[in-house]
């Protein structure tokens, strides 16, 4: 059960300007996903699992959760994002999609960053807020949970769109889960580390903007160049 | 003049024949470097003053170390010029670059973890440069993953050739890492550009013959899995008659 | 020998030094060894090619351009 590319995309319709093509594509993949809710949360409740398993598997101590909960929240996100990335090219390659996009005279990279953008939304955007809910969980002060936020939802930024490259990468390859997350690594590791870091001043109460700045710019990095990456990845695979 | 040459290297035979005559040179060259840096460094040089005679892991550890870093360049390189000027002899350089990077890079890893623990009194630290060089590692086994979880080589080539390329910011990473953040590992002694080193010739004159040892070597080696893979990409060319038969 | 046995106990840092040594050399042995093979498994897998296909006409191989 899938929608068809928007007729706006189709070879032969007059040129769509490129904007609004994205819109088209964010529109529709906002509401595909909608109409499946059970697939829409699992990467969430992904997420909530992990979270609670290291408390069950650590110590249920706060003071001493509060030391690890900076690793709690960002492995359980990078786990959450990765599950997440699987769905991101998955349908629209198996039904067409994706080509029609390829060869509908719009550039690709404009549509893959709207895809992303959407995925983002679907995805990253709520985990900025399970985030801070899982620091809290965990004895992070009330006072750390804006850090936090920040540091969350801008790493997860960086996170959903430097990970589409893994993910366009492997769109030919069947069980591609283990490979994906090795490809992406050399992305992901440095967003993890400063994540965790901007994360864990945050809950200290120390200032983290520095850290921040540098998602940011990972976060910048993701948006600009990753969709170019991933087009020319999935115009190879569509061949 | 100069686009003859270009041209030339992007024919299969030609560099097959090339390569058949330059790699017994590479490889001698290569042992003679090699030869002397191993006896310059084992036997010859004096003891460090700090580290006494174990800092001669430094002999097999920086050498391993850099050309993990130049191998993956090399293949980046040849994969940017793959996809820019569709040559396919690139892909096969590229190809043959990913067994010897992960060798390289796991030498690397495993030296510095002999080193360490008498010098620093760990085996292992997440220290910033061992971490990426770790990730290093996971992209050259990642790129060989993907090569063969594609099937059709032509999509293989050019798919790989995008993730080396994309993948290649990991290699400034580790280089400066030890300048970006306080790490275990020191600032760069020879490499810096523009400044004196600051070893003693009598330890640096065998450490840079291993590096162009190594260096040597690794072409030696290039060249012969290069040579592989052109031979098994080639179906239906004559030239193969010519060569092999020879 | 006792400067032999000396020089090999590298002031005591002899099981870090030469098991780093070793893995080195090993390691590029197995390349050697596993480019070479790689090599002549091409060759032989390219002479059967030829073989098989005989007489057939002579085909001029592409200037490596086009993909």
């Amino acid at each position: 059960m899938s929608t068809p590319a928007p007729a706006a995309l189709i070879p032969g319709h007059p040129r769509t300007p490129a904007l609004r093509a994205a819109r088209l594509v964010l529109g529709r993949d906002l509401r595909l996903a909608f109409r499946r809710p059970g697939e829409l949360v699992q990467p969430l409740i992904f997420f909530a699992i992990v979270a609670t398993l290291f408390p069950l598997a650590i110590t249920p101590e706060k003071s001493q959760l509060v030391l690890v909960a900076p690793g709690v929240v960002w492995v359980a996100a990078l786990l959450a994002s990765l599950l997440a990335l699987e769905f991101l090219y998955r349908e629209d390659a198996h039904d067409g999609s994706l080509e029609q996009f390829a060869v509908s005279g719009q550039s690709l990279t404009g549509l893959l960053l709207a895809k992303s953008v959407a995925h983002w939304l679907l995805t990253g955007a709520p985990l900025a807020i399970m985030g801070p809910l899982t620091a809290w969980a965990d004895g992070a002060p009330m006072s750390a949970l804006p850090g936090v936020f920040i540091s969350v939802a801008v790493g997860s930024i960086a996170l959903s769109l430097l990970g589409s490259i893994g993910a366009a990468l492997t769109l030919g390859v069947r069980r591609s889960g283990v490979l994906l997350s090795v490809l992406n690594l050399p992305f992901t590791v440095p967003v993890l580390i400063f994540g965790a870091r901007a994360t864990q001043q945050a809950i200290q109460g120390v200032d983290y903007t520095a850290a921040v700045q540098l998602l940011g710019a990972m976060a910048i990095l993701g948006v600009t160049l990753a969709p170019l990456a991933a087009a020319a990845a999935v115009r190879i695979s569509l061949e | 003049m100069a686009w003859t040459w270009f041209h030339k290297l992007g024919s299969p035979p030609y560099v097959y024949k090339l390569a058949a005559t330059l790699t017994p040179w590479f490889a001698w060259i290569a042992a003679a470097l090699m030869a002397y840096g191993l006896i310059g460094g084992l036997v010859i040089s004096p003891a460090d003053y700090q580290q006494g005679e174990g800092y001669r892991i430094l002999y097999v550890h920086a050498p391993t170390a850099w050309m993990s870093l130049q191998v993956y360049v090399v293949m980046a390189v040849a994969s940017a010029v793959a996809l820019i000027w569709r040559i396919k002899v690139a892909h096969a350089v590229a190809a043959a670059c990913g067994t010897m990077g992960a060798t390289f890079t796991a030498c690397a890893l495993a030296t510095g973890s002999l080193w360490g623990g008498p010098m620093w009194g760990t085996y292992w630290e997440w220290d910033p440069r061992i971490i990426f060089e770790l990730v290093l590692l996971v992209q050259f086994l990642g790129y060989m993953g993907l090569r063969a979880a594609v099937d059709d080589t032509q999509r293989a080539d050019r798919i790989c050739a995008v993730l080396a390329v994309v993948g290649v910011i990991n290699v400034p990473i580790i280089h400066y890492s030890v300048e970006w953040w306080n790490s275990l590992h020191q600032t760069a002694s020879v490499m810096k550009l523009g400044s004196k080193p600051t070893m003693p010739l009598s330890m640096l004159m065998p450490l840079l013959s291993m590096f162009f040892g190594y260096v040597f070597l690794f072409g030696a080696l290039l060249l012969t899995r290069l040579r592989a893979e052109l031979l098994s990409r080639e179906r239906s060319a004559s030239w193969i008659r010519d060569v092999v038969r020879a | 020998m006792n400067g032999l046995i000396e020089y090999l106990d590298m002031g005591g840092y002899a099981r870090y030094v030469w098991p780093a040594y070793v893995i080195v050399i090993a390691a590029i042995a197995s390349n050697i060894l596993m480019a070479r093979r790689a090599l002549r498994r091409a060759r032989e897998a390219a002479l059967r090619r030829v073989a098989a296909k005989g007489t057939s006409a002579e085909v001029p191989s592409q200037v490596g351009n086009a993909q």
